[in-house]
């Protein structure tokens, strides 16, 4: 199938992880492992029978959204998607407050009132998730909006998939970004497919990046599945919309590890295209890198990989030990007093 | 007409549009509070209905905003801002054009903080001009009825220059989306120009005040009949009334000011006096607030009423351009006149 011919995974050459510090690697690695672990845990309670409603898992597409939310500050806030629970943990949710949110628990980050579509934590600057496709984009904008008015230094970073680049709110707030100077970095997450359908079939050009040139901002398309790739890039735009020179478009070349969401066993993707990406897989890929570095060993690593495991189970505890929120609050928070 | 009036202290006998009483509302938020900001279509110049005429002068392009035309944008930009603690409030040219943000308003607008359990709240001001106006269907919804049946919102219909800055003031300062829905033959312009005279007169004090959202307001009192009316037919139904003074005939005029939150509660010690209760808007009949009041009328204060409650608004079509037509179509003076009588008949 020649729409497929560009898009197979170009993997570039890795840079040498010297040049980095050792806690922020261990950090990168960590949450890598940590949105793994939590999304495998995630995909056998429900399949289990045990979790309600429903689940976007983003196994694949991991160092992309700990690429991007490393390379942000402290207080930098995200806009996040559908399939929000790998950019949730990027940002620093909790991740037992995140798995009590996918419960329906009072203890979730959003009281229950959530759930998996609409995670997120405002005090690690995590907007509860906006799951239709497009709309977060202007939102994003005028966060930053409002970082810029008042000179806080703040940073907006929308993340999106590629699917969102053909709907108006996107379009809309890329040209308000670019014509008001905001400072927000325009992060897609481009796995091919929006559900079913193929990036090739909905748009004319390869890349959603090119669209940056249009609304005058820099725009680039990157590998997504190297975390200091994405790192990097993410920390030039964020920098540049620190300094008051505006938006910028980055687009992650990524992948999918399973369907769409849980009942979508993901079949109308062509086994070349599956391959080859699988290859790719950014978990391992990093790890053989740490462990290539002197500062890291097997032990290390593997300790890493322990103390999540913890986590993950404690989190699993808490979210069945903790109570269904009172009845009576699914009539508060309608109005702010 | 002493009855329009505010029965507020009034040290002056200054009469405003109520366009100017908007305008001075916004600009004394404006100095009041740095985080508003105002933001919109052709407001550099006033917009289609003068709300932002000289704002630009005194605070300048970074709080007064020529935007695109570009309101899916604009709108998600102003729920951002407000997130993050800014105060805006967005001047729609059409209350009609708002259904382009459609989206931006119901699902997220209207729900981000339910959803994040009360983890942001959004303040935000939408100036709406609403109803019919000549202009054809696409400019004449009457976006009040559209938003009504959202929670999360707050909408509000002011009818007097007097109420229009009190209410303002307050949406300004309330914690919420607030769609503030001013009928377009009540601003008080015409085209580029403030109107010479009209019916969007009235006393507006010098000293500064504020109207809470969500409490009514009798227009005028009366004994015989309960009319509770919106926007520019409370004026109508007014004139209704007096005409029927004159023939013996008394008539309460409630104005609910805010449709989102209602206050019913004036209304049904309103009927609990008159036994009798006809309910104009300018609106499409079909899920009117009207609808709404009625039901809760029936269910609370039934035993109060002697007759059935009549509704009048306008019959379930698009609004139609020849004047005729469209006089025929929104609700007038004689339509609610008999309405009243027939209730009265009965």
């Amino acid at each position: 199938m020649q729409t497929l011919s560009i898009r197979l995974p170009d993997i570039p050459d890795v840079a040498p992880l010297g040049a980095y510090d050792e806690d922020l690697l261990a950090e990168i690695y960590r949450r890598m492992v940590l949105i793994r672990q939590f999304e495998l845990k995630v995909n056998e309670l429900f399949l289990g029978g045990i979790m309600p409603g429903t689940i976007h898992l983003s196994l694949g597409q991991e160092a992309s959204v700990v690429g991007a939310c490393l390379a942000l500050e402290a207080d930098d806030v995200i806009t996040l998607t559908h399939r929000g629970h790998g950019q949730a943990l990027a940002k620093g949710v909790r991740a037992d407050a995140l798995m009590a949110e996918l419960f329906g628990k009072g203890t979730g980050c959003c009281r229950g009132k959530g759930g998996s579509l609409h995670v997120g934590d405002m005090s690690v600057g995590a907007l509860p998730a906006i799951a239709i496709v497009g709309a977060s984009s202007p939102i994003a904008a005028g966060m930053a909006f409002a970082f810029k008015r008042g000179k806080t230094g703040q940073v907006a970073l929308n993340f999106f998939g590629e699917g969102t680049a053909n709907k108006g709110d996107w379009h809309e707030a890329l040209n308000l970004a670019a014509i008001w100077k905001l400072p927000v970095v325009f992060l897609c997450e481009n796995n091919l497919y929006g559900v079913s359908t193929h990036i090739t079939e909905v748009m004319a050009i390869d890349y959603v990046a090119e669209r940056a040139s249009a609304y005058g901002m820099p725009g680039g398309t990157i590998y997504g599945n190297d975390p200091i790739v994405v790192y990097e890039a993410v920390r030039t735009a964020a920098e540049r919309a620190r300094a008051g020179e505006g938006p910028a478009l980055i687009e992650c070349l990524t992948y999918r590890r399973g369907g769409h969401k849980r009942d979508d066993p993901g079949t109308y993707r062509p086994q070349e295209e599956v391959e080859a990406w699988f290859k790719t897989d950014p978990l391992p890929a990093f790890r053989e890198r740490l462990l290539q570095d002197a500062r890291f060993s097997v032990s290390e690593i593997e300790a890493l990989d322990t103390a999540v495991a913890t986590t993950i189970d404690a989190a699993v505890r808490f979210a069945l030990a903790s109570e269904s929120p009172a009845v009576a609050s699914a009539l508060e928070h309608v109005y702010a007093d | 007409m002493l009855t329009r009036r505010s029965t507020a202290a009034q040290s002056s006998e200054r009469e405003l549009t109520v366009v100017q009483a908007l305008r001075e509302a916004v600009r004394e938020e404006m100095r009041r509070d740095e985080q508003v900001f105002v933001l919109g279509e052709d407001i550099r110049i006033g917009g289609s209905f003068l709300f932002t005429l000289g704002l630009l002068d005194e605070f300048g392009p970074e709080r007064v905003l020529n935007t695109p035309i570009s309101e899916a944008g604009f709108v998600g930009l102003a729920i951002g801002a407000a997130i993050q603690g800014m105060r805006p409030i967005i001047d729609f040219q059409y209350g009609d054009f708002i259904f382009t943000a459609f989206d931006q308003i119901i699902q997220q607008c209207s729900k981000l903080r339910y959803m994040s359990g009360g983890q942001v709240r959004i303040p935000l001001v939408f100036q709406l001009p609403t109803g019919a106006s000549g202009r054809g269907a696409q400019h004449a919804n009457s976006v009040e009825t559209v938003f009504y049946s959202i929670p999360g919102l707050k909408i509000v219909t002011p009818a007097t220059p007097y109420d229009a800055k009190g209410l303002f003031k307050s949406a300004v300062r309330d914690n919420n989306p607030v769609l503030f829905c001013v009928h377009k033959h009540l601003y008080g312009s015409k085209g580029r120009q403030l109107a010479r005279s009209s019916i969007s007169r009235g006393h507006v004090p010098d000293e500064e005040y504020l109207t809470p959202l969500g409490k009514g307001d009798i227009k005028k009192r009366g004994s015989d009949i309960t009319a509770v009316a919106n926007g520019i037919m409370l004026h109508r139904t007014l004139n209704v009334a007096e005409a029927l003074e004159h023939e013996g005939l008394s008539v309460e005029v409630v104005d609910p000011r805010s449709l989102v939150p209602f206050d019913t509660e004036l209304v049904i010690d309103s009927v609990m006096r008159t036994s009798r209760l006809v309910v104009v808007e300018e609106g499409s009949e079909r899920g009117g607030w009207g609808a709404q009041l009625a039901a809760e009328i029936a269910g609370q204060a039934i035993g109060y009423l002697d007759v059935p409650i009549r509704r009048v608004a306008s019959p379930n079509v698009p609004i139609p351009f020849s004047p005729a037509l469209e006089s025929a179509v929104i609700p007038d003076e004689t339509v609610i006149r008999s309405a009243i009588l027939e209730l009265m008949e009965y």
